[in-house]
């Protein structure tokens, strides 16, 4: 069974503030789409829609298909983790898991296996108020396997996770998407998504600035420059813009070349024996890419967009 | 540092456990929440004790003492005179002044009264005069005189009667509870009144008359196991006076003894009889003694001038009711669970919880993303609470009164006695207005979202009109629609005395009256609880989660 999150148009307004203009998106089978985009973008409210929790004034969010309101058994077909803290402070982890999995018609075993999975034996019987946020994500992880479902969409999952658990849940992710899971995973950081994302979804101001895969995203980002370090730097300029490249000086030895493949480099400064001791291809980082993207996003926020929106208002 | 070995089944391997998605696993979902959170569990076995408490350990261990003619201390039960029950089982009066005649078989009496008098205490000056035993002339509403069928001379048998009343014109009662309006206006030698009753079989008929020529029947009723030979004759008794006053921040009432004679001529009988007639009081109801201190013997019960009998007694053929009038120091069953309005806060507290919690922290959409069809949300929540409601309220009415009223009768009580059926209504329906007031409480936590506030405005509508005319901080009236018009209404499912119109007696939310029936109170409370079950769940489709 497999299942695609399919996001179309969806528009929301609070009050004065549009947090959702014309969201739309699809969540493949197979891969983790990485949810992207700084505080505010319409992450959660897209969340929240997906699930049939907030009403969307236009566009509808699909699971399979299926709008998520219309599942029988919803948890079986969409796992998901909005905010580790939602609990009921004096019940226990199990017991929590436990009312879960008697209203998606799920045995007491399956229980005990997330409890496993989720590394959270210990502490399954003790009072949910006492956990550590680290604690709670791990919780919040078993609810959203706990229907073993074709889809799941954790929102910042990350959050208060120590290096280790951070390293695990990577893991975790990649293994559900190659389990062929649809995999949804929002986080205002990039480089928490670094190594664990196929695909993106850059979302800024309520809408996708981005959709694309983590690999053209890194080649935009990096265009064909290329870097060239050399002791003869006027000569090395005077051939390189004879063959029709740009070149910048951009440091005492380093010169930034852009126009020509580094291997065409080689041969030019070879043949007419300019001596250089590195010749490299430009390679920008994902957060890199990334601020790239989101900066025109906020540099053109009209005034009063900073008004605290739904998602960051205190509950 | 190890990274944790990762193994989840394949997206579509089985999990077991059942398939349905339906009501059930939702409900069973709610059950598990609730019973999961230790703090409510408790609230509710509180609620239980709570309902308990007056019941068992307060009320139940009140005492009487008295001492008789010099006799040796007594205390409890042993203080109380004989009472007796009539053929329903309920608690009786059944005192008054009698000039019978065993009637076998088939008959038929026909009198004709012209005059209906008497003599009360004194209430005007107060209660200590009553006590001295001054007396004025006049009657109370239900000083009665009449004829009567009766099986035996015993207190509590069996018996139907045609009288004329101080105020209520003729009435046709019989077995103490039975109770048919005859003609109506005063009896006297310019308006006589002519009453009549006939025996065929255990059939016992009334009829009245204002000429003797043309009859009008009043009644008929079936007496049943009444047997061949009965005791038909002439009676006169009547009630305690009593005045009541409301005042704001309280009401009082005084009473004191009265009685009354009845005059009549054209006395027929016809059947087998004896032919003479003998005067009796039952149950001590004859005439009062004499004015004063160690006053004489008072006027006697029975005079004959020719045609013309005069008979004058005091008590009353009638239900004892509870408080005072009644003479008998009384516990109802729906007393012994006073303490219901101490359990219904602890209820409402936790249902209110059992919703507005989830807003609290969020816990909510988790619940919604579970469950999207959101009405089945708010029912299953309603059903689980209303459901341990209910069984809490049912241990607690069951204890209270089967603890409780042995307790209160060892007490020196006299537990006024009510059919299987009502007790079974006031446990039942206890249980029941706990329930719903739970329900009601669910609905307000999913309306307002804050723990607080719901179980505030919780309280105050289901608990406070109680207290507020319970304590007489708001006077009789406003009291009364308070407890029409709020959800306190369903209080009233615990009355289990009825208010009889032939008894004149305080009937104050003390004595365990309400002023709308059990039933119509119990309706009033679904009402409110299926508009708020109805506003929460337009809300919650509404809003956003």
């Amino acid at each position: 069974m497999q299942a695609t999150i399919e996001v179309n148009g969806l528009r929301k307004r609070f009050g004065p503030t549009l947090a959702l203009d014309g969201m739309s998106f699809t969540v493949e089978p197979g891969q983790v789409t990485g949810f992207v985009g700084p505080n505010g973008a319409g992450k959660s409210t897209t969340m929240r829609v997906v699930l049939g929790l907030d009403a969307a004034d236009e566009g509808q969010a699909l699971i399979g298909g299926k709008p998520y309101a219309s599942l029988r058994q919803p948890m079986r077909v969409l796992g998901s983790l909005l905010d580790a803290g939602a609990l009921q402070p004096s019940r226990s982890a199990r017991n929590h898991l436990l009312w879960l999995a008697h209203s998606q018609g799920l045995a007491t075993r399956r229980v005990d296996e997330v409890i496993e999975q989720a590394g959270l034996e210990s502490v399954a019987r003790r009072r949910a108020g006492g956990y550590s946020l680290g604690m709670r994500q791990r919780l919040g992880i078993a609810v959203a396997m706990l229907g073993n479902p074709a889809a799941i969409m954790l929102d910042e999952p990350f959050n208060g996770m120590d290096p280790e658990g951070i390293v695990w849940m990577r893991g975790f992710l990649r293994s559900l998407a190659a389990e062929g899971r649809a995999v949804l995973v929002s986080s205002h950081l990039m480089s928490e998504l670094e190594d664990t994302a196929d695909h993106l979804v850059v979302v800024g101001r309520g809408q996708v600035i981005a959709d694309t895969t983590v690999a053209s995203l890194l080649a935009a980002a990096s265009g064909d420059r290329v870097t060239l370090r050399t002791s003869t730097r006027p000569e090395a300029m005077t051939v390189l813009e004879r063959a029709g490249a740009t070149v910048v000086a951009s440091g005492q030895d380093v010169l930034t070349i852009s126009g020509l493949e580094p291997e065409r480099v080689v041969v030019l400064l070879g043949e007419k024996a300019v001596p250089f001791s590195e010749v490299s291809a430009h390679r920008a980082t994902l957060e890199q890419a990334y601020m790239e993207l989101t900066r025109q996003a906020v540099e053109f926020r009209p005034a009063g967009f900073d008004a605290v929106t739904r998602q960051e208002v205190p509950r | 540092m190890t990274t944790r070995a990762i193994s989840v089944p394949r997206p579509d391997a089985g999990l077991g456990g059942g398939s349905r998605g339906g009501f059930g696993a939702v409900l069973r979902a709610e059950w598990t929440k609730f019973r999961s959170v230790r703090g409510w569990v408790i609230g509710m076995i509180l609620a239980a004790l709570l309902t308990m408490f007056i019941g068992v350990f307060v009320a139940a261990n009140v005492h009487t003492g008295c001492q008789i003619n010099g006799g040796p201390l007594k205390t409890g039960k042993a203080c109380l005179p004989y009472v007796p029950h009539g053929p329903g089982g309920e608690v009786v009066t059944d005192s008054f002044s009698f000039v019978r005649q065993p009637l076998t078989g088939n008959g038929s009496l026909t009198v004709r009264v012209t005059a209906l008098t008497g003599e009360h205490a004194n209430l005007s000056a107060g209660p200590q005069q009553a006590g001295n035993g001054s007396m004025v002339p006049g009657l109370a509403p239900w000083s009665k005189a009449g004829i009567i069928i009766k099986q035996s001379t015993h207190q509590g048998s069996a018996y139907a009667a045609m009288m004329v009343t101080g105020s209520n014109g003729v009435r046709m009662q019989y077995n103490y509870t039975g109770d048919t309006a005859g003609l109506p206006g005063s009896v006297s030698a310019v308006h006589p009144r002519w009453l009549r009753l006939t025996r065929s079989g255990n059939m016992i008929t009334g009829y009245d008359s204002a000429d003797g020529t043309h009859w009008t029947r009043a009644g008929t009723v079936q007496l049943a196991g009444l047997p061949a030979t009965v005791q038909a004759g002439l009676f006169a008794t009547s009630p305690s006076y009593t005045v009541t006053q409301n005042s704001f921040g309280g009401g009082g009432f005084n009473s004191g003894p009265s009685q009354a004679t009845g005059v009549f001529d054209h006395v027929s009988l016809t059947g087998v009889s004896r032919g003479t007639w003998t005067s009796t009081t039952v149950g001590g109801g004859g005439p009062l003694n004499g004015p004063g201190p160690g006053g004489g013997p008072g006027p006697a019960p029975y005079t004959r001038s020719g045609g013309t009998f005069k008979v004058t007694g005091s008590g009353d053929i009638a239900p004892v009711t509870p408080g005072p009038g009644g003479g008998l120091p009384t516990v109802t069953i729906g007393q012994t669970l006073t303490g219901a309005f101490l359990g219904l806060i602890a209820i409402v507290t936790v249902a209110a919880m059992f919703f507005s919690s989830e807003y609290r922290r969020g816990l909510i959409r988790t619940t919604l993303a579970a469950t999207p069809r959101r009405g089945a949300v708010l029912a299953a929540k309603a059903v689980v609470i209303g459901a341990v409601a209910f069984v809490a309220g049912l241990v607690a009415a069951v204890v209270s009164i089967a603890v409780g009223v042995p307790k209160t009768e060892n007490g020196g009580q006299v537990l006024l006695t009510v059919p299987v059926l009502t007790e079974v209504r006031v446990i039942a329906g206890t249980a029941a207005m706990l329930a719903l007031a739970a329900v009601f409480a669910v609905a307000l936590g999913a309306i307002l979202r804050r723990s607080a506030a719901a179980i505030t405005v919780a309280v105050l509508v289901v608990v406070m009109p109680f207290l507020l005319y319970a304590t007489n901080i708001v006077p009789a009236g406003a009291g009364d629609w308070l407890l029409r018009l709020t959800p306190a209404a369903g209080l009233a499912i615990e009355q289990s005395i009825p208010r009889y119109p032939q008894v004149t007696s305080v009937t104050s939310l003390v004595q365990g009256y309400y002023p709308l029936s059990p039933y119509a109170g119990l309706a009033v409370l679904c009402l409110w609880t299926a508009a708020a079950l109805a506003l929460a769940l337009f809300m919650l489709r509404r809003r956003d989660a």
